[in-house]
């Protein structure tokens, strides 16, 4: 979280929503652990990461669409073989459990 | 309540952030702030007055422990029950490198160590080399010796906290290295020659320090991977640190024999 506090500080004062995702949960082998935190604003820009790259595109889809009322806050799993709920899998084989909600509290 | 918590952990002060990641749609994302003070403060609130009361105390004790969870609980902060489910992400401030000696391979420690998110301080008692400008990166240059030093600063050592003796001069190391010993820090390494590690060793036995205090020194110090340089230096002492944090072995040098600096093998094209 620490290392993306100046990029939500900077668009938070350009007037820009922004969305939090971070991650709670890791099964097997995962690149990241609890607490990994990215930040995306409404423009799509993103700063910090929630995976070595694998799911970080889905997790900018996500949360772009809580931003725009999809959803209130939203917990997103991703990793499981089950390819038609997730399609978006880690080639490390593990699970990650991330939480996706607008920064407005 | 964000503001609150980004400044704490921008000044570096321990805080928490308790949140609803699992549970009734309406409490999804409600969220605790807590700042174990003193005195104890917590913002916010989870939908229920006995589970703030519940996953607050949690939240502290996970804290101070710098461990972060998802705890599971009832609508009313019931224990056993998994109604709802809370991510409690502790923010304690970042580990502790101290670094005794300001010599060259100080200032590449101090980058690296930064890199790896680590509060450094760089202490010498020749005010000529503990320098700001020489260790720009560094959170602080102290000009003291550092037995003294520790003295001030020791008992604020932590297990996850590291003191790295660059020094390699028995005036300074073995009171340095004696002092280290009497705290709670986690990894001390200390940097020279298999003889000047060997000399070391004598003088420490001499002033009484027993072999269970001589086995925690990591000396020489780093990781064996064929560092020559400041900057590979540094690489291999940091290494040595990850693994140490991580319960991990792997080899260093102090568990070798020969040369610290052998011939690198040349590696050529077919």
């Amino acid at each position: 979280m620490r290392e993306i506090l100046d990029d939500i500080e900077r668009w938070q004062a350009q007037g820009k929503r922004v969305a939090l995702a971070r991650v709670v949960a890791v099964e097997g082998s995962g690149p990241r652990l609890p607490g990994a935190a990215m930040a995306v604003s409404e423009d799509g820009e993103v700063a910090g990461s929630v995976s070595g790259g694998c799911v970080e595109g889905a997790v900018v889809t996500e949360a772009l669409g809580v931003l725009s009322g999809s959803a209130p806050a939203k917990l997103c799993t991703f990793g499981y073989s089950d390819d038609e709920a997730f399609a978006v899998g880690l080639t490390c084989g593990g699970i990650i459990s991330v939480f996706v909600e607008p920064l407005e509290w | 309540m964000f503001d609150v918590l980004a400044a704490d952990i921008k000044a570096e002060r321990p805080v928490a952030l308790a949140e609803v990641i699992e549970g009734p749609a309406d409490a999804l994302g409600s969220k605790l702030v807590v700042r174990p003070g003193p005195p104890v403060e917590i913002l916010g609130s989870l939908g229920n007055p006995d589970l703030d009361r519940v996953a607050g105390r949690d939240a502290l004790g996970e804290l101070a422990a710098g461990i972060t969870v998802t705890r599971h609980y009832g609508l009313r902060g019931e224990a056993r029950e998994r109604a709802v489910s809370v991510f409690i992400e502790s923010f304690a401030p970042p580990p502790r490198m101290i670094i005794f000696g300001a010599v060259d391979f100080t200032a590449s420690l101090v980058k690296i160590a930064k890199v790896l998110g680590y509060r450094v301080t760089v202490c010498d008692a020749r005010p000529v080399f503990a320098t700001r400008a020489r260790f720009p990166q560094a959170d602080e240059v102290i000009v003291s010796w550092p037995d003294r030093y520790l003295g001030e600063v020791g008992a604020t050592l932590r297990p996850r906290d590291a003191v790295c003796v660059l020094t390699h001069d028995p005036k300074f190391d073995v009171p340095a290295i004696v002092s280290a010993l009497g705290t709670s820090v986690g990894y001390l390494g200390a940097m020279g020659s298999r003889r000047t590690t060997d000399e070391r060793t004598e003088r420490l036995r001499a002033v009484g320090v027993d072999e269970t205090s001589l086995a925690r020194i990591m000396a020489p110090i780093g990781l064996d991977i064929g560092a020559r340089t400041p900057e590979e230096t540094a690489v291999a002492i940091c290494g040595e640190i990850i693994a140490f944090r991580a319960g991990r072995r792997p080899p260093s040098l102090r568990d070798q024999e020969g040369p610290i600096h052998r011939d690198r093998v040349r590696v050529t094209e077919p």
